[in-house]
């Protein structure tokens, strides 16, 4: 089976704090990471291949130091990395980005296609639902477990709102997975070794048979008119005295908001 | 990004600002590296006005003769969802705001007076297409359906609601119309120069937020988070007209299956619909400790939910995560114990009415988003709180 997942590299958000005397971002000290869910698609193409053999190819686009988080990924132990770096890439949306990843795919050839549910930056999920249209395959989002596969089908397991469902589709499929699916495995020692002097495959948008309109800012139909850091902040008040007097003073405001109801217990 | 470098005046805020680590200054001026992905956080930030995007080129598509506000009707149990109704209160503003129509696109199978009642709920026109192979949701059917649709009437606008159906189905859809779509929005209107819909939400661990537009190609779409905003009312007087749509063989063709549905409502909680959630965070100490959590929220009538750090400890499972890579919520009360408040939690639970903030750190950022601010330690606190409920 042959496996491709594809990944973005991304500042680890959950780092990042905001100066609230400039409104900007602190990035200082802010890691550059495998984006979180796309290390739950890079482990289940490993495990698949385990059981299936094949190969596992992991693709990125992105600017040259996308390097970094390719070569991470083959510490892991896939088999192929392959970086999309072009100026004329430069300001893709979602459209213009599944547009250039799924040339990319097409010229490596899958019979499956692994993404992390949503990038921990953009949070947009669109991407691979959007590769899977431009290589017409079904795509399955939201994948929790893999229970079943076949030459022809593979059968898995959906975290939805109220629960799970079960669905197979057909191959070639692309799925897009969540944190339960599985335990992203640490680097090897030998694959870490290759790691380091492996070639990275890098394509521009030369190679890739692009329409020059469906890529970069002229493939991509949305723009960005405006960012800004949002206003947090309430006029909020600390509430005094002891843990027993905070409490009652919590509940006495609750319960004129009428979100507790009742009278007053003694204590 | 262009600069002006005669307006430029070596503030450095551009660096600070940038979220890719993209800008330098090399002579005192800014130099935009190939990290850049144009996200404009640097136009914002500049005081000079110094900055601008490069120039908004965009695939060229006939001038619109595209009319109408659409949102897709999903439907559970035989039931819009609740943020179809958010949808239709957000989409009927839009529609008195630029004198179109509000249409719903409702696919499924035997859905009854489901039509009559999106009517009541604002709609004027009701899309609907019903055929047994539409009973359960599947991506590929829904689009084929949605988009021949749209070729036939061609709305300008179309709006989904960010679920696990909207999310997989949305992108899907526009790539095959080959047009923008911008997810999880928190805010949506029009602006008043182009007419186009501005589409409002935030990115980068909701540490931004950015206005996005799509310019030329139509529809527009979007996907609404849920809970952010009052669903509908309805109103039985209201009239509109129910437009019964074709199918056929092509446009049923799927090649995925589903075998069935597990329902694990108990055990995932509804942080959504919830009015009260007790969340609690690292700050608890240990897991044993959640069970005040649990016991505080029985008392209120809520649901209990978790920050990052307790999950990521194994104190509780993922389904109870609050915040950007976990649930948004709104519910009218929020208590936060032990939780100190990174970004990406405020970013799911900012919306709440009532913030309930308990940490031992009077600095913690949670404070900021508080309603009421308890410093001291959360299990005396619970305690307390336990015991005079």
């Amino acid at each position: 089976m042959n496996i491709v997942a594809c990944i973005k590299q991304v500042p680890d958000t959950s780092e990042v704090k905001i100066d609230r005397e400039t409104n900007t971002l602190i990035r200082e000290g802010v890691p550059s990471i495998i984006n979180p869910f796309d290390l739950n698609a890079i482990e289940e193409g490993l495990l698949l291949k385990e059981r299936f053999g094949g190969s596992v190819t992991v693709i990125s686009m992105g600017p040259p130091q996308v390097e970094s988080a390719l070569r991470e990924a083959l510490s892991l132990g896939v088999d192929r990395v392959v970086l999309l770096c072009d100026r004329a890439f430069a300001g893709s949306d979602t459209l213009a980005t599944s547009c250039t990843l799924a040339a990319a795919i097409r010229e490596i050839g899958f019979d499956l296609i692994l993404c992390g549910k949503q990038a921990i930056d953009g949070d947009t999920a669109q991407v691979g639902p959007e590769i899977a249209e431009w290589l017409d395959v079904p795509h399955l989002t939201y994948i929790s477990a893999v229970e079943e596969v076949s030459d022809r089908s593979i059968t898995v397991s959906r975290l939805l709102e109220g629960g799970y469902e079960r669905v197979r589709a057909s191959l070639p499929a692309l799925l897009t997975v969540v944190k339960e699916l599985n335990e992203p495995r640490l680097p090897g020692y030998r694959a870490s070794l290759r790691a380091k002097t492996e070639p990275v495959t890098t394509w521009g948008a030369a190679g890739l048979n692009l329409d020059p309109a469906n890529i970069g800012m002229k493939g991509s139909p949305t723009k960005v008119t405006r960012s800004f850091v949002p206003e947090l902040g309430r006029q909020g008040q600390f509430l005094a005295g002891s843990p027993e007097e905070q409490a009652a003073a919590l509940i006495a405001a609750l319960r004129s908001a009428r979100i507790v109801h009742g009278s007053a217990k003694e204590s | 990004m262009k600069l002006y470098s005669d307006r430029c005046a070596g503030c450095e805020a551009c660096v600070n600002a940038c979220p890719y680590n993209a800008v330098t200054m090399q002579g005192g001026l800014p130099v935009f590296s190939d990290a850049c992905n144009l996200c404009g956080a640097c136009v914002e930030a500049c005081p000079s006005e110094a900055i601008e995007r490069p120039g908004n080129g965009g695939p060229a598509v006939e001038a619109s003769p595209h009319r109408g506000i659409w949102i897709f009707g999903e439907t559970k149990d035989g039931q819009p969802t609740r943020v179809v109704l958010e949808l239709l209160a957000v989409g009927r503003r839009l529609a008195e705001k630029t004198g179109q129509d509000l249409g719903v696109v409702l696919a499924g199978d035997r859905l009854g007076t489901m039509p009559q009642n999106l009517i009541a709920f604002g709609a004027d026109r009701v899309f609907l297409v019903e055929h047994p192979d539409l009973a359960v949701f599947r991506d590929e059917p829904y689009t084929a359906v949605l988009a021949a649709a749209i070729k036939q009437y061609r709305p300008s606008i179309l709006l989904f609601g960010a679920t696990t159906t909207g999310r997989s189905l949305a992108p899907r859809l526009a790539a095959r119309l080959r047009t923008g779509l911008t997810a999880d929005c928190t805010a949506l209107d029009i602006d008043p120069e182009s007419g186009n819909l501005l589409q409002t939400r935030p990115a980068f661990g909701g540490n931004i937020m950015a206005t996005i537009m799509c310019p030329v190609n139509r529809p527009q779409m979007a996907t609404m988070r849920p809970g952010v905003q009052k669903p509908a009312t309805r109103d039985g007087g209201r009239t509109g007209e129910v437009i019964r749509l074709e199918t056929g063989p092509s446009l049923l063709l799927a090649r995925t299956e589903v075998l069935g549905f597990i329902n694990r409502n108990e055990e995932m909680v509804n942080l959504e619909e919830a009015s009260v959630i007790v969340s609690g965070g690292r700050g608890l100490g240990c897991a044993e400790n959640f069970s005040l959590v649990r016991e505080l929220a029985a008392l209120l009538g809520g649901v209990v939910g978790a920050s990052r750090a307790a999950v990521e400890e194994g104190w509780l499972p993922y389904a109870h995560q609050v915040g950007q890579t976990g649930k948004t919520v709104s519910p009218r009360l929020y208590i936060a114990c032990g939780i100190s408040g990174a970004v990406q939690h405020l970013a799911g639970m900012q919306g709440s009415d009532i913030i309930v903030a308990i940490n031992r750190n009077p600095d913690a950022p949670i404070f900021k988003v508080a309603s009421y601010g308890m410093v001291g330690d959360v299990v005396q606190i619970l305690k307390s709180l336990i015991e005079q409920l």
